[in-house]
C-alpha cells in the first residue's frame, strides 16, 4: 500500500480537480473534461509504450490518430450503394494492383541480386502500377465524388457496429506502423523522431485529399454511437421518471404544476446530456482499466525486462542473445495500435471526422508532453500525465483570464494592454504546457510518478 | 518561337517561384543544421523562432510606417533586419541560458534536449501569439512587381508574360549574400574553423584551447541571422502568420535531412532540392505541351503528376527515400 501512496494521492488530487470543475462550472463540462482525459490517456499509455518501454520516439502520434478516426468512418458509416455501383469495382481493381505491385517487387528484390538491372525492373514497376492507377481510379474517383456530393461523395463504409471500428482503429495503425518501423526504425533516435513526424504529415495529407475515401476536408459528420442520444432519452418515459426521482426533493418545493414541467423539462435536457457523457466515460474507462492491466502485466513479465534490457543497453541486450530489431518492430506496432484505439475513440466521442483539425500540435506534442510529465516507463503515470496535461490545456485559458483581471485590476476597462491580454487568453495554454514541460524536465526528469521497478 | 514560349511558362510558372521558395528553406535549414551539428540536437522549435524574429521585423515595420519611414522602392520591412536579428538573438541567447546550456553541460542525449525544445516551441509559440496573435499579417510595401507580364509581353512580343516579383528578386539576392558570407566566414576566419573543429569532434577542439562557450554565443548568432532573415523572405514573399511558420518546420528538417544533416553546403542544396521536387511534381504541364507537340498530339488533360494538395507530402516522401537509401543525406561529406 505504502509503495503506491504517491500514485494514489496524485489521482486523488486529479479526481478532486475535475469534480471542482464540475461543481463551479457545470457537471456537462466536468464530463468532457474527464472523456477528454481518459482518451489522451489512452494515447499517452500507446505513445508510454514506445517510449518508456523501449525507448522508441514516435512523434507520428497524429497519423495513427487519424488513421483510428479514418477507421471509425469506414466501418460504421452506412455503405453509399450508389457509389459502390459507380466505381466500387475499380477502386478494388486499385486495390488489387497495389497488391500486385508490391508482390512483384518483393518477387523481384528476392529472385535477382543487387544490380542495376534489379533498380530498373523495381522502377518500371513501380512506373507502370502508378500509371495504371491512375487510369483506372480517375474516373472512379469522378464519378464517386458525384454522388450527392454534399451529402456523400464517397464510398461510404461497411456499416458495422461502432465499438467494432475502435478494434478496426488498432489494426489499421498497427499496420501502418508496421510499415513505417520497417522503413524508419534503423534510424537514430532523433532522426526517427522527425521520420515519423513526416510521415504522419503524409498519412494526413493522403486522409484529407483523398475525397472519395472519408470526403477529405468536407467531414463526416453524425457518426453512429455507442450511447443513447439525447433526443431519444428526453422523450423517454423511464429516463423522465429517473430524473423526477433525483431531484424529487428540489421539484416539490415549486407548487405551481406548469412551472414545475417547465423546470423538469429543462432537468431532462441537462441530465440527457450527462447521462450519454457517463455512457462514454463508462465505455472509454473499460478501455483504460483493461489496456492498464494488459500494459500492467506486460510490463513486470520476462517480456518487459527483456524490453528494457534492450532499452537501457542495446548491445548488451543483443549479445545476450536478444532480436533488437524484431522486438523495436514489435513494441512500434503495439505502441501504435494503442493510439490508433484511441483515435477511433475519440472521433466515436465527437461524432464526426474533421481530417482538418488533424495538426502535429494537438496530436503529437501535446501528447509527448502527457508522457514526460507524467513519468516515462510507468503507465499509472502515464495516465496521470494524460489527466494532468488535458485538464491544464482545457481550463488554462480560464486561469489565465483570472490572473490577468487580477494582476490589471487597478487599470481601466479601456486599457489597450488590458484589452490585448484578455483577448490573448487562450493563447496561455501553450506558455502554461511549454513552462511545465521545461520545468519537470529539469526538476524532475522522470515525470511527476517516475518508472518502478519491482525487483523479482 | 513555341519553344522559346514553353520555356517561359516553365520559367514564369516552376524555376522562379522553386528558386525563391528554396532560398527560403535553405536559409531554415542551414539554421537546423548549424544547430545540430554545433550544439547537438533536432530544435524542433525552428519555425517558431524563424516566426519569433519575423514577428519584430513586421511590428516595426509597421511602426516605421506610422513614423512615414520608408525604403523607397525597397520594402521597409529590409530596414528592420537589424532590429529584428538583435532581438532575436538575444531571445536565442536567453534561451540558451536558461534552458538549454544546463543539457549541454550535462551533456544529455541529443534526444532530450529534442523534447526540451519542444518545450521551447510551445514557450516562443505562446509568447509570438500573446504578443501579435494568430493572424494573417501582410507587411509588404514599396514597389511590387520588377517586371510585369503585359511589359514583358510587348518587350519581346511573346505570347507568354514573365513576371517578377521583387520579393522573388530580393529572397534570391538575399539568400546569396547572406549565404557566401557565412560560408566565407565558416571556412576562411579563425571563428569559423574553430566551430567547424568544435562540430567534428568537440574533445579534442577543447584540448586545442577552443573555447566552447564562444562556439555556443557564435553559433547563436548565426542562428539568429538565418533565422530572422530567412523568417522575413518568407513572410514578404507570401505573409505571415505564425501557424504557417510552424508547419514550414517540417519542409526545413526535410531539406536539412536530404542535404545530409550537420553539413551547411547540403542543407543549402536541399532546400532546392525540395522545392524544386514540390513544385515540378505539382505543376501541370499542359500549356507547356500545348506550346511544343503539335496541335493532333495537344494533351486534354492537366498532365500533373500530382495534386497540389499534396505538395507538402512530397517534400516528406523525398526525404523518406533518402532516409532509407541513403541515411546520411545526399551530400554526405565534409562536416562544418
Amino acid at each position: 500500500m505504502k509503495r503506491y501512496s504517491n500514485v494514489i494521492a496524485a489521482y486523488s488530487i486529479m479526481i478532486i480537480l475535475i469534480i471542482l470543475v464540475g461543481v463551479f462550472q457545470s457537471w456537462s463540462i466536468a464530463l468532457t473534461i474527464l472523456n477528454y482525459c481518459l482518451i489522451s490517456a489512452v494515447m499517452t499509455m500507446g505513445a508510454n509504450i514506445q517510449w518508456g518501454y523501449a525507448g522508441l520516439i514516435n512523434f507520428g502520434i497524429m497519423g495513427y490518430t487519424a488513421l483510428g478516426g479514418l477507421a471509425v468512418v469506414l466501418v460504421s458509416v452506412a455503405p453509399v450503394g450508389e457509389a459502390w455501383k459507380l466505381g466500387g469495382l475499380n477502386m478494388l481493381a486499385c486495390l488489387g494492383i497495389i497488391a500486385g505491385m508490391i508482390l512483384s517487387i518483393r518477387q523481384v528484390l528476392k529472385k535477382i541480386e543487387k544490380s542495376k538491372k534489379r533498380n530498373y525492373l523495381v522502377a518500371a514497376i513501380i512506373v507502370i502500377g502508378v500509371l495504371l492507377l491512375r487510369f483506372i481510379s480517375a474516373p472512379a474517383i469522378e464519378s464517386i465524388e458525384s454522388v450527392e456530393p454534399a451529402k456523400t461523395g464517397f464510398l461510404g463504409g461497411l456499416g458495422m457496429p461502432v465499438l467494432f471500428s475502435w478494434i478496426v482503429g488498432g489494426i489499421f495503425a498497427g499496420g501502418l506502423a508496421y510499415i513505417v518501423g520497417k522503413i524508419a526504425l534503423g534510424l537514430r533516435a532523433d532522426y526517427l523522431a522527425i521520420a515519423t513526424l513526416l510521415i504522419a504529415e503524409i498519412i494526413v495529407s493522403i486522409i484529407k485529399h483523398e475525397e472519395w475515401l472519408a470526403r477529405g476536408v468536407k467531414n463526416v459528420i453524425g457518426l453512429k454511437r455507442p450511447a443513447p442520444y439525447e433526443i431519444d432519452l428526453q422523450t423517454s418515459p423511464w429516463f423522465i421518471n429517473l430524473v423526477e426521482k433525483f431531484h424529487s426533493s428540489k421539484l416539490k418545493l415549486i407548487s405551481s404544476i406548469s412551472e414545475r414541467q417547465d423546470v423538469l423539462k429543462q432537468l431532462v435536457i441537462d441530465a440527457s446530456s450527462v447521462y450519454v457523457k457517463l455512457c462514454f466515460a463508462g465505455l472509454f474507462l473499460t478501455v483504460v482499466i483493461i489496456l492498464l492491466i494488459i500494459t500492467q502485466k506486460a510490463l513486470y513479465s520476462p517480456w518487459g525486462r527483456k524490453m528494457r534490457a534492450i532499452r537501457d543497453n542495446e548491445e548488451a541486450a543483443s549479445a545476450m542473445g536478444k532480436n533488437v530489431v524484431k522486438e523495436h518492430l514489435l513494441i512500434f506496432i503495439l505502441g501504435s495500435a494503442v493510439v490508433g484505439i484511441a483515435g477511433a475513440m475519440m472521433v466515436t466521442n465527437d461524432g464526426l471526422f474533421t481530417p482538418g483539425s488533424y495538426r502535429p500540435m494537438r496530436y503529437t506534442f501535446v501528447i509527448w508532453v502527457m508522457v514526460i510529465v507524467g513519468g516515462t516507463g510507468n503507465n499509472f503515470g502515464a495516465i496521470l500525465g494524460g489527466f494532468v496535461v488535458w485538464f491544464l490545456w482545457v481550463q488554462a485559458a480560464p486561469m489565465a483570464l483570472f490572473f490577468i483581471n487580477l494582476l490589471t485590476a487597478h487599470l481601466p476597462e479601456t486599457n489597450e494592454i488590458k484589452i490585448h491580454l484578455i483577448n490573448s487568453a487562450p493563447y496561455f495554454r501553450f506558455l502554461l504546457i511549454g513552462i511545465g514541460l521545461l520545468v519537470i524536465m529539469r526538476y524532475r526528469p522522470r515525470g511527476i510518478l517516475p518508472e518502478k521497478i519491482i525487483k523479482q | 518561337m513555341d519553344l522559346i514560349n514553353a520555356i517561359i511558362v516553365l520559367l514564369n510558372y516552376t524555376v522562379i517561384p522553386a528558386l525563391t521558395y528554396g532560398s527560403q528553406l535553405a536559409l531554415g535549414a542551414i539554421f537546423v543544421t548549424l544547430i545540430y551539428g554545433i550544439l547537438r540536437f533536432a530544435n524542433f522549435a525552428t519555425g517558431d523562432m524563424m516566426s519569433f524574429g519575423t514577428m519584430f521585423a513586421v511590428l516595426l515595420t509597421y511602426y516605421f510606417q506610422s513614423l512615414g519611414i520608408s525604403f523607397g522602392i525597397l520594402p521597409t520591412a529590409l530596414l528592420t533586419i537589424p532590429f529584428a536579428i538583435f532581438m532575436m538573438i538575444l531571445y536565442m541567447l536567453t534561451i540558451d541560458k536558461f534552458v538549454f546550456s544546463y543539457y549541454r553541460v550535462k551533456k544529455s542525449p541529443p534526444v532530450q534536449l529534442a523534447m526540451v525544445s519542444v518545450g521551447v516551441m510551445f514557450v516562443t509559440q505562446a509568447i509570438i501569439r500573446i504578443i501579435i496573435g494568430p493572424s494573417d499579417r501582410r507587411f509588404l510595401d514599396g514597389e511590387k512587381f520588377i517586371l510585369k507580364a503585359t511589359e514583358f509581353k510587348e518587350m519581346t512580343g511573346l505570347n507568354e508574360g514573365l513576371t517578377l516579383k521583387s520579393t522573388q528578386a530580393i529572397t534570391i539576392v538575399v539568400t546569396i549574400i547572406v549565404v557566401s558570407i557565412m560560408f566565407w566566414f565558416l571556412n576562411k576566419t579563425k571563428t569559423g574553423t574553430s566551430m567547424r573543429a568544435y562540430s567534428d569532434n568537440e574533445d579534442l577542439a577543447l584540448l586545442s584551447g577552443i573555447d566552447p562557450k564562444k562556439v555556443v554565443l557564435i553559433t547563436w548568432v548565426i542562428a539568429g541571422i538565418l533565422a530572422t532573415i530567412g523568417g522575413i523572405l518568407y513572410g514578404l514573399d507570401k505573409s505571415y502568420r505564425p501557424f504557417v511558420y510552424f508547419n514550414n518546420m517540417l519542409p526545413i528538417f526535410a531539406a536539412a535531412i536530404v542535404g545530409g544533416i550537420g553539413n551547411p553546403y547540403g542543407a543549402f542544396l536541399g532546400g532546392y532540392v525540395i522545392a524544386f521536387a514540390e513544385i515540378f511534381l505539382t505543376y501541370a504541364y499542359k500549356r507547356f505541351f500545348i506550346y511544343l507537340l503539335p496541335e493532333s498530339l495537344e494533351p486534354n488533360s492537366l498532365i500533373q503528376l500530382l495534386s497540389t494538395d499534396y505538395k507538402f507530402a512530397i517534400s516528406f516522401s523525398i526525404l523518406v527515400i533518402v532516409l532509407l537509401f541513403r541515411p546520411s543525406g545526399i551530400f554526405e561529406g565534409k562536416k562544418i
